[in-house]
């Protein structure tokens, strides 16, 4: 069983979760065009390697965000959305 | 071929023939270098070869010939899709399949077992029911089928209605085929390099130069070579290969895990699919039951197995074949697959002028071999799309055009 640590809940099996795709910054939407936001929505680096993506504790509806490496399979830590640092427009 | 392989066993040597070219250096150019010798990429080589006349070419691996994604799928060959596009481009490639031992003149053994995919709710007939009208229009064998027939097809499956599931119809797609994955790539490889074509193993692509809007030369672990074309078919690293030609694709890798059991005798001919338990069973030829299933639920470029997956998919299997429950597990892997938004892959031209893409291969790559092989040829040497591969361009995220091939494996995401 391999486990994630919820910054809510804790230590809980990996399957409690639901992965939700990589974080990006949500492009300004005064200043963006219509290509950058097909890019945001469709376009992931997809990186092989650390990476920052958001998760969500199933149960609890929880939303939060894990740094993980997508070749060793490692989750290196796990904060809450508050500790992001603040965007132009998020 | 009869004459030859009497001349053959006649002759007491046995003397092994080289199939494939010698390792020797790379050159300096080549007029197109492919990245990447899996099915695909040998397959592109292949048809160049010999329908185009186009031999300087190099299909470089990173590993072996046919060690990636080749050698991992589960071998399935169908074109039940749900879109116009989809079902037409598989539907050449079953034909060209069926035709592929002799093409190639190497036993790709090619067998017809049909393919059978199961209803469990009220939905899932409807979509069935639009999916053999989509596919008898395209001139597609597909049909709705009652419980049974799907006893009489397949008579080993357990049809109850006190499963957690009860099964209650089912899509029957007599064209449903596999094939031996390694042979496939091994009789295009061979084919191409007897047309003048080098294969290069264990030589890993480590960037792209690029000049304007033009690829100039391709960086390896054994040097870098010159290029006039270059086309990347890396399923399971598309979008790691095409950020080093400063490309972005619609791609997230997940892992598909497959598992198969000990060998039996032959006792199930059609493959058995379920996308409600998200499980799928046929019996090899050498008489292992091969059982897969969905991607993992998150992306990794990892191959490793897991405990959770081989316990659904065990459950799964036995819903649908009990008789499997003192089967021993021989083998238990993982492929890559290059996930896309819609159910589809990314081919042809590339953000580059002279760059060709053939990524996005998720679930359906190997059964798109000899198809994927012949219009990128067509694509590289005349420079026009082929109608075929027209949908299924980057272009179409841009231009609102997605595919949406609800058809496909592992479309539950």
């Amino acid at each position: 069983m391999k486990l994630m640590h919820c910054p809510l809940n804790g230590q809980r099996n990996i399957s409690e979760f639901t992965y939700g795709g990589e974080y990006h910054p949500m492009p300004n939407p005064e200043e963006s065009t219509v290509d950058t936001w097909i890019e945001y929505i469709y376009f992931d680096k997809n990186t092989a390697g650390i990476v920052l993506e958001w998760w969500c504790h199933t149960a609890t509806s929880y939303w939060f965000l894990a740094e993980r490496n997508t070749i060793t399979d490692e989750i290196l830590r796990t904060l809450p959305v508050s500790e992001l640092k603040k965007e132009p427009v998020s | 071929m009869p004459l030859t392989l009497l001349r053959y066993g006649l002759s007491g040597k046995y003397p092994a023939r080289r199939q494939f070219t010698e390792t020797k250096p790379l050159k300096r150019h080549y007029d197109l270098v492919i990245i990447g010798a899996g099915g695909h990429g040998a397959a592109i080589a292949y048809y160049l070869a010999k329908y185009h006349n186009i031999t300087n070419v190099a299909l470089l691996d990173k590993g072996y010939l046919g060690g990636g994604n080749t050698a991992r799928n589960t071998a399935v060959i169908r074109s039940n899709y749900l879109t116009e596009a989809g079902v037409k481009f598989y539907r050449e490639s079953v034909q060209l399949y069926q035709n592929l031992s002799n093409e190639l003149d190497y036993n790709v053994m090619m067998e017809n077992r049909g393919q059978l995919t199961l209803a469990h709710s009220d939905s899932a007939i409807r979509s069935f029911r639009w999916r053999a009208e989509v596919n008898k229009h395209l001139g597609v064998r597909s049909e709705l089928v009652d419980v049974q027939t799907i006893k009489d097809l397949v008579p080993q499956l357990r049809i109850s209605d006190e499963a957690r599931f009860p099964i209650m119809a089912g899509l029957w797609h007599a064209d449903g085929a596999t094939a031996r994955h390694d042979a496939v790539v091994w009789g295009y490889a061979r084919g191409a390099c007897s047309r003048g074509v080098e294969l290069h193993q264990l030589t890993e692509v480590t960037g792209i130069k690029t000049s304007g809007n033009k690829v100039t030369a391709v960086e390896t672990n054994r040097g870098t070579v010159e290029c006039g074309m270059a086309v990347q078919a890396v399923a399971g690293a598309s979008s790691v290969v095409a950020d080093m030609a400063g490309i972005r694709l619609p791609i997230h890798s997940f892992p598909l895990q497959a598992m198969v059991t000990q060998p039996y005798k032959p006792l199930l001919t059609p493959h058995v699919s379920s996308p409600h338990l998200h499980v799928y069973v046929h019996q090899t030829s050498r008489g292992e039951f091969v059982i897969g299933g969905g991607s993992d639920p998150y992306p990794l470029y990892n191959t490793r197995a897991t405990l959770d997956m081989q316990e659904s998919l065990a459950a799964a299997t036995l819903e649908l074949f009990p008789f499997l429950a003192q089967a021993k597990l021989m083998r238990q892997w993982a492929g890559t697959t290059d996930m896309t938004p819609d159910y589809s892959p990314i081919m042809g031209k590339s953000p580059l002028d002279n760059y060709y893409l053939d990524a996005g291969w998720g679930t359906w790559g190997f059964k798109a071999t000899p198809i994927s092989g012949q219009t990128m040829a067509q694509m590289i040497a005349t420079g026009n799309t082929p109608d075929l591969i027209a949908p299924f361009s980057l272009d179409r995220f841009y231009n609102h055009r997605l595919v949406n091939e609800a058809g496909a494996t592992a479309a539950s995401h």
